[in-house]
């Protein structure tokens, strides 16, 4: 399959990535390349076959009772955060 | 005399314990070696020596009252993409490169519990996405056989660092091969345990379903001793499988007459070097006098694995990395002009081309109208080759086969075509997709290059592969091979 310049801008709007100009056609091309190869897949019944989620096939995810565990972190966790204000995460203004 | 950086984990823990050497005298030694080589090598992100020589201190302290962890003062380095309280923690990229995790993985407490010594943390391909460690944010790392190749990936870092005396231990992950494939090139053992052995909690997720954690070491015999503290269940984690931890250093010295091997046929065909096969043959009959018998298998749909993992992987990572938001911690762009621009320009000058790349394919197969021939299509195949397997492990004990296709290759020789890259990963990614235990020993060298040898096992038999392994590592030396210079 061949991508275009749009579809690839439209992926990369859809998973919040910006590209430049000089990116969008090597993406086109090796993006390209990997749903070819990827179609290799349609070379398979999978008529009856059930989707394998997880490897261990028949674990199911535990669940725990929803306990408080933590001790409240919140100033080492914020850290790390690029801007902070009064234990507040700043964010550019979303609402006029 | 032997030097320290010589001696097996195995030997140093014997002789901390002897106290013929303490853990200081052994951080000091190898913080030197780090030192020296590492400007080259690149194998390192980040050097702790100063919290490795109070650790060392401490286990000093602990084996003198004879309270000690099994580990009690044995360096080792981590990959970087498990979370270490109060030290930075890249995962290999621009988007973490200021990191610093609040907490510890579980597996960096449970080692610590045992009193391993930190030295540092090592270089990984950006996201553990990568064969090379060519993807890095910190630059591709060196293969100590020969500074132009690759040492593989995505643990290339903890690989270079092992096969050149940095450490007798590394932590890796392999999620499509990313232990064994480095092990191979770098003439190590290296371990990948069942899906769900050993926690994930704060291991930085790439593809939820197909990462784990496990080690790098010169012998089985180490890593049997490093995974008995490393596995077992974790709360923490929600896919950590609840069955005991069997002792796998007593294990190791079981007889292998009338082990059943089974030898991948559709790993002998195709893109196989012929020097590589010669030497797996030559493996081969190591096993064959030692009383095991060879029985050839055939996995039909094996050769669908990689194009399975490249949806599988990428559509977990494309969801596991929109965390990284620029909000709460990691890269954030210079002047955002919106919460939309925040968000584009922080990814996309944060991840490198490698992770943009994986991003966008599994947002693609995820994507409305593409999700059932893309992404359902690849989790039935997925069924498909793990039937596979279980129909394979009804005949036979293990399955043997080479563990990469080509020893290291040149560094900048696959970068630009990543289906060739994604290639090198064409005999590990089945054990992922399956979730089984898969090791790689080294099994002889071309041209000075090692090659390794690809042992897999029933879902939960690690005892069983470290015996295998064990049992070829008692008959021949290539697992005491150093790379010149690293003497």
């Amino acid at each position: 399959m061949s991508l275009t310049d749009h579809d690839v801008k439209n992926i990369a709007h859809l998973a919040r990535l910006a590209l430049t100009e000089e990116q969008v056609p090597v993406y086109v091309d090796s993006l390209s390349k990997i749903f070819d190869f990827v179609a290799q897949l349609n070379a398979a019944d999978t008529a009856s076959v059930e989707p394998m989620a997880h490897p261990l096939a028949d674990q199911v995810q535990r669940m725990r009772p929803d306990e408080v565990l933590d001790s409240d972190q919140h100033g080492k966790y914020q850290r790390n955060a690029p801007r902070v204000e009064a234990d507040l995460y700043l964010v550019p203004k979303v609402i006029e | 005399m032997t030097e320290l950086h010589h001696l097996t984990l195995a030997e140093l823990n014997e002789g901390l314990r002897a106290r013929r050497f303490s853990s200081v005298e052994l951080a000091k030694h190898f913080l030197a070696r780090i030192e020296r080589l590492n400007p080259t090598l690149n194998a390192l992100i980040t050097v702790t020596a100063e919290q490795a020589l109070a650790a060392a201190q401490r286990a000093d302290e602990l084996l003198a009252s004879g309270e000690a962890g099994a580990l009690a003062g044995v360096p080792l380095i981590h990959k970087d993409i498990f979370c270490t309280d109060g030290v930075l923690t890249t995962c290999g990229s621009r988007m973490l490169a200021n990191f610093v995790a609040p907490y510890d993985a579980t597996i960096v407490e449970k080692l610590s519990q045992s009193g391993v010594v930190m030295l540092g943390k090592a270089n990984m391909d950006e996201f553990a996405m990568g064969s090379s460690n060519e993807t890095s944010y910190y630059g591709p790392v060196k293969n100590p056989w020969d500074l132009k190749k690759v040492p593989g990936g995505s643990s290339g870092g903890s690989a270079a660092a092992v096969a050149a005396r940095l450490a007798p231990v590394a932590t890796a992950t392999d999620t499509g091969g990313s232990i064994r494939q480095p092990a191979a090139l770098t003439g190590l053992t290296g371990l990948k345990p069942t899906y769900g052995r050993v926690s994930r909690y704060g291991m930085i997720a790439f593809a939820s379903s197909l990462d784990q954690a496990g080690t790098l070491t010169y012998t089985a015999k180490d890593a049997a001793l490093v995974l008995r503290d490393m596995a077992g269940f974790d709360p923490r984690d929600s896919t950590s499988v609840d069955t005991p931890v069997p002792d796998y250093v007593a294990a190791l010295d079981q007889p292998l007459k009338g082990l059943k091997i089974g030898l991948l046929k559709e790993f002998f065909e195709g893109g196989l070097e012929e020097s590589t096969a010669k030497l797996i043959r030559e493996a081969l009959q190591v096993y064959e006098r030692l009383g095991a018998q060879l029985i050839e298998v055939s996995l039909p749909n094996l050769p669908l694995s990689v194009p399975t993992y490249y949806v599988v992987a990428p559509a977990e990572c494309s969801s596991n990395l929109s965390r990284f938001d620029g909000v709460r911690f990691g890269y954030r762009c210079e002047n955002p002009k919106d919460l939309v621009d925040l968000y584009k320009r922080s990814r996309g000058e944060g991840f490198g081309a490698e992770v943009k790349r994986r991003i966008m394919t599994g947002t693609y197969v995820l994507s409305a109208g593409y999700y059932d021939a893309y992404y359902l299509r690849a989790q039935k195949v997925r069924r498909l080759i793990t039937d596979d397997f279980a129909r394979a492990f009804q005949q036979v004990d293990v399955l043997m086969g080479p563990t990469s296709p080509t020893p290291a290759f040149d560094i900048g020789a696959k970068v630009d075509d990543p289906i060739t890259m994604y290639l090198n990963d064409i005999y590990t990614i089945g054990a992922n997709l399956a979730g089984l235990p898969a090791l790689s020993i080294p099994c002889g060298s071309v041209g000075g290059l090692p090659v390794g040898l690809q042992i897999i096992g029933p879902h939960f038999a690690e005892a069983k592969l470290l015996n295998v392994a064990h049992g070829y590592q008692n008959e021949t030396l290539w697992h005491r091979d150093i790379p010149k210079g690293y003497e």
